[in-house]
This record gives structure tokens, C-alpha cells and sequence, in this order.
């Protein structure tokens, strides 16, 4: 965990200070909603069909128990008992009340929470790996470079009013969680060939209307130049990024209309010019906010403790580990996942109780410590193996033991036209009825890894387009249909789907998804062979002839 | 953005209402014939012309104040009672439809 | 519009030129780029103090050979969502050491004070005088600053290294 500090903690009251003015004015009418917009959304405050719409920043996934509870406060308070976990690392809470927003701010900086730059065009939460800091052969801890990219983006002077958001996300692994090929800028800590560490960096990548695989503007940027070389990506972006058309302001229509290399060589010359200046991190520095990282205290455990070997002989127990539970750093310890895709219930929603109760059980198995993935998942990450049994036995109860992580029922969605302004069809229901079809575990397990992406819009917050099944709602005549896409990857071969055929009505979604699954149930040459790879191996057609035949 | 009083070409084809957010909550809102905002949509002034859907709109986005992002909606009359003219509307008025799936 | 410099509401001594009036021999003037581009030479030779309203789609680089005639830079903010001039005003100041006026001109509200007096901006034209009223405290707003820009404030990172120095040295 990251502590805050005296400094970081007087910032984030400053701004609940600052929003409570602007709040103020706002309501007295001293500011009109037009110049009050774009306030608000600095700080993480939409306005949705019902109510305003209130987004607020996990950075990097990690939250202390005490930090979840007062979400979980936030949520029962304020709202109406429960928060929804976004593709970002993020929690939405739908119902707030504007006026109630500053003392609901003010009691999340109590815990060092804030919703700064959660919305707007500026830069966005920095993401990561969820299983950073645990996962075994990480290079190193990404988090250490995400909270020194959180502070040096937060309330940037010269990128709080960029042409378009910009999102950026951290990866340490070979194998990427975070997504970091359809983020706007996306880094992959490594290893040059001297053993110094550094990042790739990838550029332009994005979903939404236009969407781009982001592409690699630099191999390797030194740790030490990782700010000024953000810096200066940003400098030419805020300069050169279109701002007369909000559908081509990303900077992935400017990296692709100026193509990658040019692209690289305007960041080259910005950042040559930049100099070793006051951005170069000296060791000292990046030490100091490695500092402030506690870790907890791992004990000597077995790797296979005799309740383990106990608890093996129930089915039920076996199958949520195999699916639930991943391969800890630490020996005797893992890394579990909790499903928020419960059968029939809306993806990544938890309730203000189950929050609560995560928290307890953070503090008895997990160094207090809880995880949120991109997945709309969370995670504890670090259980030692013994206490797995029982810590299954209680998430049970709670409803957070369901065993499809990764599983065609782990399905991400967006909020759809149930909640959001911008949608034009449901993607909520559509995924519980899925998870309904779905909800034999055998069957599920039987299919194997696929991932399931809803978006309500274009706009693309259920990430459709790297869904290895994408799903995207359209308007046609008043009427929701249904765009689907096979063979998308949002992992290190990220890729978009594909468009298997005419959009299909709402009443049908559930019955295609389930003969594409069936047709690469006939179609995979083994058991082993995933979805994705299927369809890498046949492409489109075959999926197409067998569910469109008999449409 | 486009204030909607700039959309001089509005046209209803059907009964109308004008709706918003309330301000301080963000409270789904219609616009009455006695110049406030209710949450009932049984209150909400109903309009039938594209002259008197534009003269309620401007009045509407005139209070800022009261309330945010006023727009003309369609509605159904069933008799005497009004029903939401779409979905989005149905939602926002009865709201999620997530607990009236079959289960 | 009121003008804030110096952290005050002030008279503003130049007086704005409209590029078919006529150019008063003496006196402080601010034109426009396109005008002052014509003939910079000229322009630099009246008795009076020259200010350039810069836009923010051209590059700073070819106001850069004058900086030192200048007396006031005014860069403009077309809406307060269009951020360009943020970094045209820091290149000014920390690439080319420009360190006349610096005017942020257009939407300048209240809640931009504190961006634009980091990244550079010493004088304000204020669209609102509520706005200009408040400068003063609303530049009170913020005691910690996480980026080093130009303008002398000491980072956060900053202070915590001074803090772990000084600790040690008391050890």
C-alpha cells in the first residue's frame, strides 16, 4: 500500500475545499451548468439519466479495508446501498445528491480517496495490474511508477485542459492485465539489454468510435526520463491534437493521421529540447516513493498446507480454487479473485454490505489489503493457502465465490441505457440473461477462457472491441440492436474484433451468443484450443455460416 | 455543445413534454404549466404543437437554476394517464429495467 | 473586463489596436500577431511600448526572435476547454526566457487562476468581475504542488526530499 503523506493529504482537502466553492456557486447560481460543467467533470461528476453520476479513483487497484469501507459508507450515506466497478479502476455510485457532494468528498479524503480528474479531458487515473506488487515474475512493482505518474498528472498546470481524455496504464508482467494496448499512452516495465530498468512505450491506442491498437513510439525510456518523456508526448498532443471535431481529438487520430514515426520524431524533438531538466528522476526520488510502499510481513509458510490437502476432497472448494485462485510471489500465499458476475446480476455492482464484509475479510486473510481489476473483479491479494477453505466458505455466503473468473459468464459490461446519457441500448440485462444461459459451471468450464465485452455505445466503456464475443448496443428505429464482433483481445496480442454479421434485436442477443459458442464448441480442434484462437485459426466465416444459416 | 434554443428547427411529431435534472440532486424532473418542475410525470405541461414545444423549452432552459439539460420528449396519452414515448424515457421515469427481466 | 496583475486589479496601460486603426505614435499598444509580423522592425521602433496578442494555433517559435522588445505577450483562450496556450506560456517563459507580461486574454474565469499563474501567466484579463474580485484568495486555494513548472513554487517532492535531508542530518 501507498500511504499518503502530510503533503498529499493537504492536496486532496484543498481540492474538496475548491469543489465545495464551485459547488456553491454553482447552485446559487453564480455559475451557469455550462460553465459548471466541465468543473464538475473535473472532479469525476456526470449527470446520467436519473441522477448525477459520481465516478471515484482507485488508482492502480489498490484499496486498504479501511479505504472500502468508506466506500461502502459513501455508498449507504449517499446513495442508494451499492457502487459499480468500472474497466478502470474506478467505483461509480449513481444517485448522488450535488449538493451532498462535498461532504461526501471530504469524508473520502479522511481516507486518503479522492474523484480528481476521474472525468474530463485531462489525464485519467493511472491504471495497473491488479496483481501488482504479487504476481510472480514481475520486474518490478509498477505501482512504485503509477503513484509517481498519479502525483506528477494531478491537477497538471499545463494538462488539465487537453483536446480529449488520456488514459494511461502500467504493466510489470510479460503477460498484460492492464490493458495497456488500448490506453492512450500504455508502458511495459522491463529490462534493457545493461539490466537497467525502463519502459516500452506504446502510444495511441484507444477504443470508442475509431478504434486503434496503441503502437510503439519508444523500446526503452529509462525510469529516470519517464516523466519528461510523458511530458513531452503530452506537450506535442496538446499543441497538435485536433480540437475542432470531439470524435477525432484523441491522440490516436493524431498519432495516425501524422503516422507513428513523424509522430515520434515531433515527442523526440519536443523532448530533446526539454533537456535533463527538473523532470529527471534522480534515484533518490524514486526511492523516496518506494518508500512510502508498505508490504506486509509474509510468513514462512507451506506450499502445501494440510488444509489444503483437506479441503481438495470437496468438488465444490476445487473448482473455485482452480478457477478463483492464482499462483502467488510468495510461497504458502495466493492471489484470489472475487467474482462480482454473480448469475443474473448486473457485472461489477457491489453492494455497501458485501463492501463491508470484503473489508473484514481483507483485515482476517489479506494484510488488509483489496485489489480492483479492469475486469470489474476484485482481488485479495495476498492469502496465505491454509486459510483458502475457509476464506471460500465466507465469500460463499456472500455471494463472491461464483467460479467463472475468466469464464464466458465473467463478462464485462458498461452501464447501458439503464444508467448512462450516452447509450443507446441496455448492456445490464443483456449480460444477466447471458450469465443465465450460461449458469451451468460444467458447461462454462467446458468452454473455457472467453471473454464476453458489452457496450451500450460506440463510446465503448465495455470495451466491445477487445471482447473475444463483443457485444454493441445500436439504435434502430427506436428499437435496440445489436452489433457482434468475434476474436478481440485486450491482453499483450490485443486485437479488435471482427464483425460477424447484420446487427441482431435485442430478444436475440442471448440465442446468437450461444451458437457462436456452440459452433466453436464443434469447431476447436481440441479442448485446449480457446475461443480466441479458434477463431484466429478459421477467422469469421465459419462462426458466421452457422449462426446466421437459419437467421 | 448546442443550446437546444438554437435548435430553431424543432419539430414534435406527437404529445410532448419537456424534461431535465434537477439541479441540486439530479432528480429526474418535468416541466409544469404552472412554470415550476415536478417529478411526476402526471404534472408535466403537455404540448402538441412544435411552437409551444419550443416556447416551453425556453422557458425550461431559462432556469437554469432549477434545473440542467432541458429537452423536448415524447409521450404517450392512454386515456388521462401519460406514459413515457420510448425507452429511454420509460427509464427515466419508472427507472432501472434490470428487476423486470424474467427472472 | 478588469485586469488582474500582480495579484491586484490594475489600470491596464495598454491600450488594444485594432489592426485597420491607425498606431498612436507613443504610449503603450497590444496588436495582433498578424500586424506585428508585417513589420516587426517598424513596429518596434515607435516610442511606446509593444504587446503581441498571440493565438494559439501558431507555434511561439517566430515570436521568439522579438521576446526581448516586448513588453506584454497576450495568449488567448477561445474557450476555457481549449488549453494550447498552457503550453505556449510555459515554453515562453522556461524554454525562451521571456520574462515580460505574460497576459492570458478570452474565457479567463476563476477556476483557471491557478493553472495559468503556474504555467506562467502574470496578468489577467478577467471576464467576470466577481472573478477578479476573488483572485487574490482564490490563489490561497493550494499550499502543494506536485509538478515543477517555471514559476519558482517548490514541489511536493521537492519538500519531502528537504524533509528526509534534514532529518538525517539531525540524526
Amino acid at each position: 500500500m501507498y500511504a499518503y503523506d502530510e503533503l498529499d493529504r493537504t492536496l486532496i482537502n484543498e481540492r474538496v475545499s475548491e469543489f465545495r466553492d464551485q459547488v456553491k456557486r454553482r447552485l446559487s447560481g453564480e455559475l451557469t451548468e455550462d460553465e459548471f460543467k466541465m468543473l464538475r467533470l473535473q472532479n469525476g461528476v456526470y449527470l446520467q439519466l436519473h441522477a448525477y453520476m459520481f465516478r471515484v479513483a482507485i488508482p492502480y487497484g489498490t484499496l486498504s479495508s479501511k479505504q472500502l469501507r468508506r466506500l461502502a459508507h459513501i455508498a449507504r450515506r449517499y446513495d442508494r446501498g451499492y457502487g459499480h466497478f468500472t474497466t478502470r479502476q474506478n467505483i461509480q455510485f449513481n444517485w448522488i445528491k450535488l449538493a451532498e457532494l462535498p461532504d461526501a468528498l471530504a469524508e473520502l479524503a479522511e481516507v486518503g480517496i479522492h474523484a480528481m480528474q476521474t472525468s474530463g479531458n485531462n489525464m485519467r487515473n493511472v491504471t495497473s495490474d491488479q496483481w501488482a506488487g504479487v504476481a510472480p515474475g514481475e520486474v518490478e512493482d509498477p505501482r512504485i511508477w503509477s503513484e509517481i505518474l498519479r502525483q506528477h498528472t494531478t491537477l497538471h498546470p499545463e494538462f488539465s485542459f487537453l483536446p480529449r481524455k488520456f488514459k494511461i496504464a502500467i504493466t510489470a508482467s510479460e503477460h498484460d492485465r492492464a490493458a495497456i494496448k488500448i490506453h492512450d499512452i500504455g508502458l511495459r516495465l522491463h529490462k534493457n539489454a545493461d539490466g537497467e530498468t525502463g519502459f516500452e512505450v506504446l502510444v495511441g491506442g484507444g477504443l470508442g468510435r475509431t478504434p486503434f491498437i496503441a503502437k510503439t513510439i519508444k523500446p526503452f525510456v529509462a525510469g529516470r526520463d519517464i516523466l519528461s518523456y510523458v511530458e513531452a508526448i503530452l506537450r506535442v498532443y496538446n499543441q497538435y491534437g485536433r480540437r475542432d471535431n470531439i470524435y477525432k481529438a484523441r491522440i490516436k487520430i493524431l498519432v495516425h493521421e501524422l503516422g507513428i514515426e513523424k509522430f515520434a520524431r515531433e515527442v523526440d524533438e519536443e523532448w530533446r529540447q526539454m533537456g535533463h531538466g527538473a523532470l529527471t528522476l534522480d534515484h533518490s526520488v524514486i526511492e523516496e516513493v518506494r518508500s512510502r510502499f508498505s508490504y506486509p510481513a509474509y510468513e514462512k509458510l507451506p506450499h502445501m498446507p494440510d488444509e489444503l490437502k483437506q479441503a481438495a476432497h470437496d468438488p465444490l472448494f476445487e473448482r473455485w480454487r482452480k478457477n478463483s485462485v492464482a499462483p502467488h510471489k510468495v510461497q504458502g500465499y495466493s492471489i484470489v479473485t472475487l467474482s462480482l458476475k454473480p448469475v443474473g446480476g448486473p457485472p461489477g455492482d457491489a453492494t455497501a454490505d458485501q463492501m463491508d464484509a470484503i473489508a473484514d475479510l481483507a483485515d482476517k486473510y489479506s494484510f488488509g489489503e483489496i485489489r480492483v481489476g479492469h475486469e470489474q473483479n476484485l482481488a485479495l491479494p495476498h492469502v496465505a493457502k491454509r486459510d483458502l477453505p475457509q476464506l471460500w466458505k465466507a465469500l460463499d455466503r456472500l455471494g463472491l465465490a461464483t467460479p467463472n473468473v475468466n469464464l464466458v459468464t465473467d463478462i464485462i459490461a458498461c452501464p447501458g441505457l439503464d444508467y448512462c446519457s450516452l447509450a443507446n441500448a441496455r448492456s445490464i440485462p443483456i449480460a444477466q440473461e447471458l450469465t443465465r444461459r450460461f449458469a451451468n459451471h460444467d458447461t462454462a468450464d467446458m468452454i473455457g477462457r472467453l471473454h464476453i465485452n458489452i457496450s451500450g455505445c460506440i463510446n465503448a466503456c465495455g470495451h466491445h472491441h477487445v471482447g473475444h464475443i463483443g457485444i454493441l448496443g445500436v439504435e434502430k428505429n427506436g428499437e435496440e440492436f445489436y452489433q457482434i464482433t468475434i476474436g478481440g483481445r485486450a491482453d499483450e496480442n490485443a486485437q479488435m474484433g471482427a464483425l460477424i454479421g447484420p446487427a441482431v434485436p435485442y430478444a436475440e442477443v442471448a440465442d446468437v451468443i450461444e451458437d457462436i459458442v456452440e459452433a466453436y464448441l464443434a469447431l476447436r480442434d481440441r479442448p485446449e484450443e480457446l475461443f480466441v484462437d479458434t477463431v484466429k485459426r478459421l477467422g469469421v466465416e465459419p462462426f458466421k455460416e452457422r449462426v446466421y444459416a437459419t437467421r | 455543445m448546442t443550446s437546444p434554443l438554437e435548435q430553431k428547427k424543432i419539430r414534435i411529431t406527437g404529445p410532448s413534454v419537456v424534461t431535465a435534472n434537477r439541479t441540486w440532486d439530479g432528480a429526474v424532473v418535468y416541466r409544469t404549466a404552472q412554470h415550476g418542475w415536478s417529478t411526476a410525470l402526471s404534472d408535466a405541461a403537455i404540448v402538441s404543437t412544435s411552437d409551444d414545444a419550443r416556447a416551453l423549452l425556453a422557458e425550461s432552459a431559462a432556469d437554469d437554476v432549477g434545473a440542467v439539460g432541458a429537452y423536448i420528449a415524447p409521450v404517450e396519452l392512454k386515456g388521462r394517464v401519460v406514459e413515457p414515448g420510448n425507452l429511454r424515457e420509460h427509464i427515466r421515469s419508472k427507472g432501472l429495467t434490470i428487476d423486470l427481466l424474467p427472472a | 473586463m478588469p485586469l488582474v496583475k500582480n495579484g491586484r486589479i490594475a489600470t491596464d496601460l495598454f491600450v488594444h489596436v485594432a489592426d485597420g486603426a491607425e498606431l498612436p505614435g507613443d504610449g503603450a499598444v497590444l496588436i495582433s500577431s498578424a500586424r506585428f509580423l508585417e513589420d516587426p522592425e517598424a513596429i518596434l521602433k515607435r516610442a511606446g511600448k509593444t504587446g503581441v496578442i498571440w493565438p494559439n494555433s501558431r507555434a511561439v517559435d517566430d515570436l521568439v526572435p522579438y521576446l526581448d522588445r516586448l513588453a506584454a505577450v497576450a495568449l488567448v483562450f477561445p474557450t476555457f476547454r481549449d488549453g494550447r496556450a498552457y503550453s505556449q506560456a510555459r515554453l515562453l517563459r522556461e524554454r525562451h526566457g521571456y520574462d515580460g507580461e505574460l497576459r492570458a486574454t478570452g474565457q479567463v474565469l476563476r477556476d483557471q487562476f491557478v493553472f495559468m499563474s503556474r504555467a506562467g501567466f502574470d496578468a489577467f484579463e478577467v471576464k467576470k468581475d466577481a472573478d477578479a474580485d476573488a483572485f487574490a484568495e482564490t490563489m490561497k486555494r493550494y499550499s502543494v504542488f506536485y509538478q515543477p513548472t517555471g514559476d519558482g513554487r517548490v514541489t511536493a517532492l521537492n519538500r519531502r526530499m528537504q524533509l528526509r535531508h534534514s532529518e538525517s542530518a539531525g540524526q
